[in-house]
């Protein structure tokens, strides 16, 4: 396990092992992004009080947390390339920003949708609307930040501190409908009876959360396989498969 | 952990550190500032001077609400459930406004303490549930009423 963990960080291992994942993870986040979107868009109930236009949640609430949890891995690897000057981590830290920045951006987006019936408006200022938008502007600092500089090291080392300085925003986040008075509601929790979110609400949800979890590490392994052929390009592993790639056309 | 390393997660370990407690001392000094939204009570406790604008959020007493005129004049109470303010508001109304359900309204106290509200927004709860299984529940509801009533009419 620890020798396995240990591979991944070198970014040709981390290549090597990927190749044979990307084919699954491609299949079972499409299909767990198509159940989940005809079941909660076309087969769940409407709601009792917000008839149908609750089904904007089936996105929302998974893309708002991928962008948090995102953040949350950014700040990891940023620490970890930090302190033990793993390649492999400033990569991951590279590539998952402009991913976390998009899924920040349609959980806005779709929120804000949600919010106009709902609420009665697009936007409002209160704690865990603002704490959230300040989250979006912390990926685009992160990524303004990293391309700054001419040399990749002080790039990396500038948006790790900031990464790391920025992630004391997910806790309050998370925490801003409990702290203070806010429109956002807090989470629905799952009790025993599922009396605030009952089965056939919450089901579909299942499906897209975890469809979206997929479609983010989809992503982040994709564009780090870029960014390792990229960083490599003079290595022989990567002259051999570029040869090699080019033999079989 | 060998020297350079450490020193290393120390300044990690310290930039977080001194971020969080400056956001921290931030959030604790804006306190209240931060919320949304005056509760019934806080306004009877007197946190709100004189006749400026402010936000006012509970939820709308079951029975209060009267329209008037062609329908867009609205009144009606906000409830925290220790203390009530009457709300007056022109205008219309979002979809999800209901009686029982969460408001607040952007406004100001008027000198005879009714809060004139120049916006209305609904405050929705984490509660979902599907059409069907409200219905279901309201008729047992009802049912179960009317039998206690029934009982209480027939010893």
């Amino acid at each position: 396990m620890w020798q396995w963990l240990y591979k991944l960080g070198s970014p040709r291992h981390f290549y090597e092992m990927t190749t044979g994942f990307v084919p699954w993870l491609t299949g079972v986040s499409l299909f767990l992004l198509i159940v989940g979107v005809v079941w909660g868009l076309g087969f769940a109930p409407p709601d009792y009080q917000m008839g149908d236009s609750y089904r904007i949640l089936y996105i929302h609430v998974p893309t708002s947390m991928g962008g948090m949890g995102a953040f949350v891995l950014l700040a990891m690897m940023a620490a970890m390339h930090m302190i033990w000057n793993i390649k492999m981590a400033d990569i991951v830290a590279k590539v998952c920003a402009p991913v976390g920045a998009g899924y920040t951006a349609l959980g806005l987006i779709t929120g804000s949708l949600w919010g106009k019936p709902t609420w009665g408006t697009y936007w409002i200022w209160e704690a865990r609307l603002t704490s959230y938008l300040i989250l979006l502007f912390l990926f685009l600092g992160v990524m303004a930040l990293r391309a700054a500089y001419d040399s990749e090291r002080s790039g990396s080392k500038a948006a790790s501190v900031l990464a790391i300085v920025g992630v004391v925003n997910v806790p309050i986040i998370y925490y801003s409908v409990y702290w203070w008075n806010t429109l956002h509601q807090v989470p629905s929790e799952l009790g025993r009876d599922g009396s605030a979110n009952p089965p056939e609400i919450f089901i579909p949800a299942l499906f897209t959360g975890f469809a979206v979890i997929g479609l983010f590490f989809l992503a982040v392994i994709l564009r780090s396989r870029n960014e390792i052929l990229y960083r490599e390009r003079r290595a022989q592993w990567v002259q051999d498969l570029l040869e090699k790639e080019l033999a079989d056309v | 952990m060998n020297q350079v390393r450490k020193q290393k997660f120390l300044i990690v370990g310290s930039i977080l550190a001194g971020s969080i407690v400056t956001v921290g001392l931030l959030l604790v000094a804006f306190d209240k500032g931060l919320n949304a939204f005056i509760t019934p009570t806080e306004i009877a406790e007197g946190k709100v001077n004189g006749s400026h604008n402010f936000r006012i959020g509970g939820m709308v007493k079951k029975g209060s609400l009267v329209r008037k005129g062609t329908g867009t004049q609205i009144e009606f109470i906000a409830t925290d459930f220790n203390e009530d303010i009457p709300v007056v508001y022109t205008g219309v109304l979002p979809d999800l406004f209901r009686e029982g359900q969460g408001v607040t309204a952007d406004g100001h106290m008027d000198a005879s303490g009714v809060f004139q509200a120049d916006t209305v927004l609904a405050k929705h709860d984490e509660n979902y549930m599907s059409k069907e299984v409200k219905a279901a529940m309201d008729a047992a509801e009802k049912k179960k009423t009317g039998k206690l009533a029934t009982e209480g009419a027939h010893p």
